[in-house]
């Protein structure tokens, strides 16, 4: 440094001319560090975080949309059941149950079950080639709901009791309805109490990572201060920074989940074509998360970031009052 | 800014002083009290040394006046303002229109020289292309033009100085606080570094440098504040 020359206009008043800065040169570093191994680890914390959450979240959908599945197809129909009684003729019977049934308003179609197709639904616990004739085998009519006008099933079971008193009975499936919603709808609770929890434990680290952060920084905050920062400029230098951290973090762990979910649909479909599949499907239903699943995982990971952002700046003013 | 001035110029007897301390004790913990009952004041576009043998005290006169601890007992008045219970927003626009130098620069190690000269207009949330000109011309001025994309732990403890000093001048402040400004750097640069000071104390800025170097003190015939176990004692 030479002879000190009269002071740059800059200090006596505004400068106007843009001179020329080396294109090489860094204008907007954050002001916070960043990564650091602790900035690394925290972001592998939220993806991990992240990815157990968005499984959690993809399971309770794929439950959710097969008990609707299931539901939507049992509660189509209602069957009625015909008891064969030695003083009557079963044949009339089940005729007569079926032109009350298809009398009644909303019922699309009724399909009387014959004697044989009846005998048959009976193999797999009885074993076939067994002469059944003598057997009081019940007869079934099943019932195919219309959607309007709406199937009125409480006048069509009033009618046929009292039309055939101890012998046709209306099932509407009720019972197994409500036992499969009760629990879809928990195993639903489960997976948002625990997305719940995932995302509690994620705020949980990024308080203890932005403790850190200002403990490690603390020379840093304060020369922010003495150069005339404030307390809500310093939180949004740190909530920037975590903020990306997460982003990066729920990036990387939803990116995951989403990998997961794909790899485990074409396993799914590969075993689909084998006679194990069949049965794995008549059980979970089809093995698919629909965009509701893939929006609330990306949803997760949203949230994780927004989280970390707003955790980190809450825990920074915190340390700074 | 300059609306202030002219509006004190018109009343040179009423201006009120930028710093103002009444019968400040101040100890940290239950240790010995560090200062003892001192008064002074620091007069508009004055200049005056801080000076006394190490542990005096000096440091800690600083922190009091950049509100970075409060006094023990008395009062301290920064601009007119008195300091304890002060809001952290008041907090903060007073410590805008000061500017200090650290003895041991405190410049950012992960931010550019460049970066670390605009801090103080940075967070004051201005666009970098509104203050671009200012710091460039500032750091050329400074004789650091040529380094101002190196990192702090990249410069020789003369260029931190400078860097420093830049840091501390480029919010124009009303009042400059130098710690030991030439405490690292060789006689030569130590006087263009006061001559840098004195500059600014003709454009309107109070300076207050603390310092135990007599040869620098004697270059300047200026108004000496003398700590001296923890007793102030002033040297017209």
């Amino acid at each position: 440094m030479g002879e000190v020359g009269p002071p740059p206009r800059s200090v006596a008043a505004h400068g106007a001319t843009e001179p020329a800065l080396p294109l090489t040169l860094r204008r907007n570093a954050p002001l916070v560090p960043t990564d650091s191994a602790a900035s690394r680890a925290l972001a592998a914390v939220i993806a991990i975080l992240t990815f157990l959450a968005a499984l959690c979240a993809g399971a309770a959908e794929i439950v959710a949309s097969s008990a609707d599945q299931w539901q939507g197809t049992v509660a189509q129909e209602v069957t009625i059941q015909i008891r064969p009684s030695p003083a009557r003729d079963i044949e009339a019977d089940v005729g007569r149950a079926a032109a009350m049934a298809r009398a009644a308003p909303g019922i699309a179609a009724a399909r009387v079950f014959t004697k044989q197709e009846a005998e048959r639904l009976l193999e797999p616990w009885l074993g076939s080639g067994l002469d059944l004739t003598d057997l009081p085998v019940p007869r079934l009519i099943t019932l195919k709901l219309g959607r309007s006008p709406e199937p009125d099933l409480k006048a069509l079971r009033a009618s046929l009791t009292e039309a055939l008193p101890g012998i046709a009975s209306l099932d509407d499936h009720a019972l197994w309805l409500q036992r499969l919603s009760t629990m879809a709808n928990t195993f639903v609770g489960i997976g948002v109490g625990i997305v719940a929890l995932v995302l509690v434990a994620t705020g949980l680290a990024v308080v203890f990572a932005t403790r850190g952060a200002m403990a490690g920084n603390r020379e840093v905050v304060e020369v922010l201060h003495f150069v005339g920062a404030d307390d809500d400029f310093i939180a949004r230098a740190f909530q920037r920074r975590f903020f990306r951290l997460g982003l990066r973090g729920g990036v990387i762990g939803a990116s995951l989940a989403l990998a997961a979910f794909a790899l485990a649909g074409i396993v799914a479909r590969n075993w689909r074509s084998g006679p194990a599949g069949d049965e794995i499907e008549a059980l979970f239903g089809t093995f698919q998360v629909g965009w509701r699943g893939y929006a609330s995982v990306i949803l997760i990971g949203v949230i994780a970031s927004v989280v970390t952002g707003i955790v980190s700046r809450l825990t920074v003013r915190r340390f700074l009052a | 800014m300059s609306d202030r001035v002219n509006a004190e110029s018109l009343l040179p007897g009423a201006e009120e002083p930028v710093v103002q301390f009444e019968h400040v004790g101040m100890r940290y913990g239950l240790g010995p009290e560090v200062l003892s009952d001192v008064s002074f004041q620091i007069a508009p576009r004055s200049f005056q040394f801080l000076t006394g043998p190490s542990g005096a005290g000096k440091t800690t006169l600083l922190r009091l006046i950049l509100l970075a601890v409060r006094p023990t007992r008395g009062l301290v008045s920064v601009f007119g303002e008195e300091v304890s219970g002060i809001s952290s927003e008041a907090l903060t626009g007073l410590r805008r229109r000061m500017g200090v130098v650290f003895q041991d620069f405190r410049l950012l190690d992960h931010l550019t020289t460049y970066e670390n000269v605009a801090l103080p207009l940075r967070v004051q949330g201005r666009a970098e292309t509104s203050y671009r000109a200012e710091v460039v011309e500032l750091l050329r001025w400074v004789g650091l033009g040529e380094r101002m994309h190196v990192l702090p732990p990249l410069l020789s403890g003369g260029e931190k100085q400078r860097a420093a000093i830049a840091r501390a001048l480029i919010a124009r402040p009303e009042l400059l606080l130098a710690d030991e400004p030439t405490g690292n750097v060789d006689p030569g640069l130590g006087r263009r570094l006061l001559r840098l000071f004195i500059e600014l104390n003709r454009l309107g800025t109070s300076v207050l440098i603390a310092t135990h170097d007599f040869a620098l003190m004697d270059l300047v015939d200026a108004r000496r504040l003398v700590l001296g176990d923890g007793r102030l004692a002033v040297q017209s």
